[in-house]
């Protein structure tokens, strides 16, 4: 079976990873298609006589001699009306369609492509023929979904001068829009779609420094450990420790435009979850269902492990296209461990040198480029977007010190570390308040103090020296126990415990706990800080702490968190009258006696 | 159709591997049957090819083999088991699937590749129906729906299988369903062990909805990496074609991942954490994955996977990324154990991650989350108060801490304890939880609201 001369075809074939000769008719990160079955691949070596290609497919049955189809084009996602509310696989095979194609079970091999050519899109043109269109500019619009308007872009790659622009109408994604001619009469027949390289990073204009929170609705992050819009996030922990659950939350939550949801090497039940939830849950801006506004891209752990690898970057590609119209874009990935593993699993097989527990050595550079895709810019569409990019990491044994989670911390500017311990008491989010950090405090602070209450920054930090002193006195107490502390340090013990119990902890599955806007965490923040320092006046008056903390206003700051949204001050208001009346009600009584 | 293709000779032998070259024509995955000068035949599956050299991985291992004179035959088809109802339930197989019971080996049925294919997560119904256990420690706080994958992460010598024997006897799944099977894969367990399970579905009277899938301790180890994937070949066909509730039991995942991480060394790959290959992970999860329901059809498939942590350990490669791929895991424990409390649950890092669906109103009862979560809160502190206990002493602690060592005290002996044939309802659980919370002061139950307090707490 000697292959001709000219068809390339493969030589060898080890899982995931296929050689092929020769190797001259190929080019690095070309796309490739293999066999009778059209297994798509991609080059990732190339020596003088071999190509070595990563198989986004089962490779089963796969023999050596079976051709191979060189596509003259790097690994790439199709960008155009259609991604919104849709759920694809790590190398953008539409799921649904999949399914109505191929039944229940996943199939390898080709299935036509990414976005639906036989739909039709309402296109509004907003430039005129004869005009110079510059790079990125925005040729119309399509209405995509309810929530989102698509602006169509010229490709970043194409200028010139406009020919022709299609009137106002309906088109499907394969019909030609505009002409340009370029200065060197290239012409160019633009569609509504147009493809672009999952590796390269979409250019832009102008990088913001990040400077507003995106507000994920959990208290916890929001006001201890913010995010800033176009900022990056890791959350790392052990199995369990509540990174899924953190990162469905901030999909369901967070006010950004559009959320990209990568279940990147993770179960199939929780993508099975986010399309059950996202399309009954309201968004509270918009009150539009959130599937809306969500593009999922899910590559299980049991699917093929170098479309894994691959899921990461066509995800981040999505959110940098909707960015250059404007938009401001949250994308999730869920777990970048296991994106790290299939890079460590492709290197192993290619037998090169490993680094640190088998990964290779550009494991670190790897991370770090994909967290340079998150930003605040202006496109050279002229429009402000961002990219927030949240990762979560799980470290082997939960053990911080491996290195994707070594790596990770160097390249993000939020940190919010999942605590066993915490979860296993079942105390949510488990964020661990003293290993997590933002960068971002300074950043959105002046937002907080603008929008929400002038006193934030304030009520920040004599909250975290409460749980700071909380928790050097929890040694003693681990030693001694409660009763041997002094009245005074026995308030702040009892003051963390609210701020624990009643601020910090947030239920993911109670209706209304789920969200907390900014103005009702400042508020229930205020109150309970309020109660504690009026304890303050109870040890100055030398009352047993206790007395205070059995008074009935106690139950009340409990049940503050399950109060409707934060938009109606009133039972905050109330509380805090009610805790001036009882702690006055207990001074006084103390006076009398 | 591919031809089969015969070579006589191997070049070299690796541990379980063995290489051959000069070969044309396989495919990557496919079987490989090797025959010694003594005629009895080994199958293999192809681990890697080149144009003329083929590496192949022997089931029942290399020894004895003679490198000039075994024939290979390369079969040109993936490692594929036939699958029906009637000629697979109430039967007993080797790890490979050859019958052990004396009874014909299944022609009637279709074939399928035993590696299965993924469920396209747009398929999935998200696993809702709560299954009752009967265990305390399970259906108050670890609750198990149908369709969930939830290992048992236990220690040598801990009563792990008649635990996991419990809930196949008293899980409702089984019970009040006709269409339901239980599909039991082994993988270099004992003869005993396997035994105990057998007896155990006898005397519960569902032996003929029982398939068992034997690899047995002294049987070649790598043949344990086929075990469990011809078991859930089986339990798919069955629960996914036939609308069956199937119940797959495999144990012990540690022998399994044993065996991986023996062909891995033979191969010479680059070892990730304490000498498993790299992709233990995905590997796990191509079998775990295996389970759950999918959309208009009727079956379901939960799994038990049963390991045993090397040293107790859980930060452990084997139950760490057995963690990372379930729906949560029941750990057992060896100092309950020695306290003779069975279940020995440990209860803070078990977890059920799709408990919160499963239970509520219309299904458990209302209260159940927040209670729950309120035994959680309490027997966490109450454990540190243990700890703090042993080092001041019981007299001087505060009365409430007092009353948290009663709490401890009374979930171990009340709430946890519980015979290997007692069977209790949902409501029997919830109210002993409810006893028990409520030793606490009122102002303790932060994790239950006032009203739930009311209508439950003070009967
Ligand atoms: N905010 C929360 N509110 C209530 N419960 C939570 C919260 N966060 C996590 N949990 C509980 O913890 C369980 C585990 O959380 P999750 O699935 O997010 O863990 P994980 O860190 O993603 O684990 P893995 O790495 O194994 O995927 C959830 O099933 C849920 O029961
Ligand atoms: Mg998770």
């Amino acid at each position: 079976m000697e292959s001709t001369a000219q068809q390339p075809s493969v030589t060898m074939i080890s899982g995931p990873v296929v050689q092929a000769r020769p190797a001259h008719k190929f080019s690095m990160n070309e796309m490739v298609e293999i066999g009778d079955e059209r297994l798509v691949g991609e080059v990732i070596d190339l020596d003088e006589d071999l190509a070595t290609i990563q198989v986004y497919e089962d490779t089963t049955g796969l023999r050596p001699g079976a051709d191979v189809y060189a596509k003259e084009l790097p690994l790439y996602v199709e960008l155009g009306p259609g991604l919104m509310c849709e759920i694809f696989d790590g190398v953008q095979r539409p799921l649904e369609v999949l399914r109505g194609k191929r039944g229940d079970f996943i199939h390898r091999g080709k299935t036509g492509t990414a976005l639906p050519r036989d739909r039709v899109w309402q296109f509004t043109p907003s430039v005129r023929p004869g005009a110079t269109i510059s790079p990125g500019e925005i040729l119309g619009e399509v209405p995509e979904s309810q929530l989102i308007t698509h602006r169509i872009p010229v490709p970043p790659d194409v200028q010139g001068t406009l020919e022709h622009i299609v009137p106002k109408g309906d088109y499907i994604l394969d019909d030609v829009i505009a002409v340009i001619r370029s200065s060197s009469d290239k012409i160019h027949e633009l569609k509504l779609f147009h493809r672009w390289p999952v590796r390269k990073i979409r250019p832009y204009r102008e990088r913001l420094v990040p400077s507003e929170p995106l507000i994920t609705g959990q208290r916890v992050i929001d006001t201890f450990f913010p995010l800033a819009r176009g900022g990056t996030a890791g959350i790392p922990g052990g199995f369990g420790t509540g990174k899924t659950v953190a990162q469905h939350q901030l999909s369901k939550w967070a006010d950004a435009d559009i959320i990209v949801y990568i279940g990147c090497g993770e179960r199939g039940n929780e993508m099975t979850g986010v399309l059950v939830d996202l399309p009954k849950l309201l968004d509270p801006r918009t009150r539009r269902p959130l599937i809306e506004r969500t593009i999922l891209i899910a590559n299980t752990s049991d699917m093929p492990v170098a479309a894994r690898e691959a899921s990461i970057y066509t995800g981040i590609t999505i959110a940098e296209y909707y960015r250059d119209m404007g938009y401001d874009v949250a994308l999730m990935a869920d777990s970048t461990s296991r994106w790290a593993e299939a890079l460590r699993e492709i290197s192993g097989r290619l037998e090169e040198m490993p680094a640190e527990e088998g990964f290779p050595a550009y494991l670190a550079s790897r991370l770090a480029a994909f967290y340079e895709r998150a930003g605040q810019v202006v496109s050279l569409a002229g429009k402000r977007g961002s990219v927030t990019l949240i990762g979560a990491v799980s470290p082997p044994g939960g053990d911080f010190s491996e290195p994707v989670t070594m790596h990770t911390k160097r390249f993000v500017q939020c940190f919010w570390a999942l605590d066993k311990e915490l979860a296993s008491a079942r105390y949510f989010p488990a964020i661990n308040y003293l290993q997590s950090y933002s960068a971002y405090i300074s950043a959105v602070e002046p937002w907080w103090t603008e929008k929400v209450g002038s006193t934030w920054k304030i009520l920040r930090e004599k909250t975290i020296n409460i749980l700071q002193e909380d928790s050097r006195l929890q040694n003693i107490v681990k030693l001694l126990g409660e009763e041997a502390l002094p009245d005074d340090q026995k308030r702040i013990v009892e003051g963390a415990r609210l701020l624990k119990n009643d601020f910090l902890q947030q239920s993911a599955f109670d209706p209304v706990d789920t969200y907390a806007g900014p103005e009702k965490q400042f508020l229930l923040l205020d109150v309970i800080l309020h109660f504690i320092e009026r304890l303050a006046d109870v040890v100055k008056a030398r009352i047993p702490l206790f007395r205070a903390t059995e008074l009935p206003v106690v139950a009340e700051i409990h049940k503050l968190k399950f109060t409707r949204r934060g938009d109606d001050p009133g039972p905050f208001k109330s509380v805090r009258e009610q805790i001036d009346k009882e702690i006055n009600a207990l001074l006084h009584r103390q006076d009398s006696l | 159709m591919k031809g089969i293709l015969e070579y006589i000779g191997i070049d070299r032998i690796s541990g379980p591997l063995v290489v051959i070259s000069g070969v044309k024509g396989v495919g990557f995955g496919e079987v490989v049957e090797i025959v010694p000068s003594d005629g009895r035949s080994r199958q293999g599956r192809i681990l890697s090819i080149s144009e003329d050299v083929a590496v192949v991985e022997v089931f029942e291992g290399t020894s004895g083999l003679a490198q000039p004179t075994t024939r290979v035959r390369f079969l040109g088809r993936p490692f594929e088991i036939t699958v029906s109802k009637e000629e697979v339930l109430g039967r007993i197989f080797d790890g490979l699937g050859r019958p052990l019971d004396g009874g014909p080996v299944p022609f009637r049925g279709e074939k399928r590749n035993i590696n299965g294919l993924p469920i396209n997560p747009v398929a999935r119904a998200y696993p809702q129906d709560f299954i009752q256990t009967g265990i305390s420690a399970i259906d108050g706080m670890n609750t198990i729906v149908r369709g969930q994958k939830l290992p048992i992460f236990s220690g040598s010598g801990l009563p792990h299988n008649e635990f996991a024997a419990q809930i196949v006897r008293q899980a409702r799944l089984l019970t009040e369903d006709e269409g339901f099977a239980v599909i039991f894969g082994a993988m270099g367990v004992c003869h005993d062990e396997a035994q105990t399970f057998r007896r155990s579905f006898e005397e519960s009277g569902i032996l003929k909805n029982v398939a068992m899938f034997l690899n047995l301790a002294d049987d070649p180890t790598v043949e344990r990496l086929m075990t469990p994937r011809i078991a859930l070949t089986v339990a798919e066909y069955l629960a996914f074609e036939q609308g069956m509730h199937v119940l797959v039991i495999l144990t012990d995942m540690t022998n399994y991942c044993e065996a991986l991480r023996e062909v891995a060394t033979s191969k010479g790959e680059v070892p990730s954490r304490k000498g498993y290959p790299g992709y233990l992970y995905s590997d796990l999860a191509s079998i775990y994955e295996r389970a759950g329901h999918i959309i208009d059809r009727p079956g379901s498939i939960t799994q038990i996977a049963i390991l045993t942590m090397p040293d107790d350990d859980i930060t452990h490669p084997i139950p760490d990324l057995t963690g990372y791929i379930t729906e949560g895991q029941i750990v057992l424990d060896r100092s309950l154990a020695q306290r003779d409390i069975y279940p020995p649950i440990n209860v803070l890092p078990s977890l059920s991650r799709l408990m919160s669906d499963g239970i509520g109103e219309g299904r458990t009862r209302k209260d159940h989350a927040n209670l729950s979560s309120q035994i959680y809160a309490a027997y966490a502190r109450a454990r540190q108060v243990q700890r703090l206990a042993s080092i001041i002493g019981e007299e001087d602690l505060s009365a409430t801490d007092k009353l948290y060592l009663a709490f401890a005290r009374e979930f171990h002996e009340r709430f946890l304890q519980q015979g290997t044939d007692e069977n209790r309802t949902i409501i029997q659980t919830l109210e002993l939880g409810w006893e028990l919370v409520t030793l606490l002061p009122e102002q303790e139950l932060t994790r239950l609201k006032p009203e739930e307090i009311d209508q439950y707490g003070k009967i």
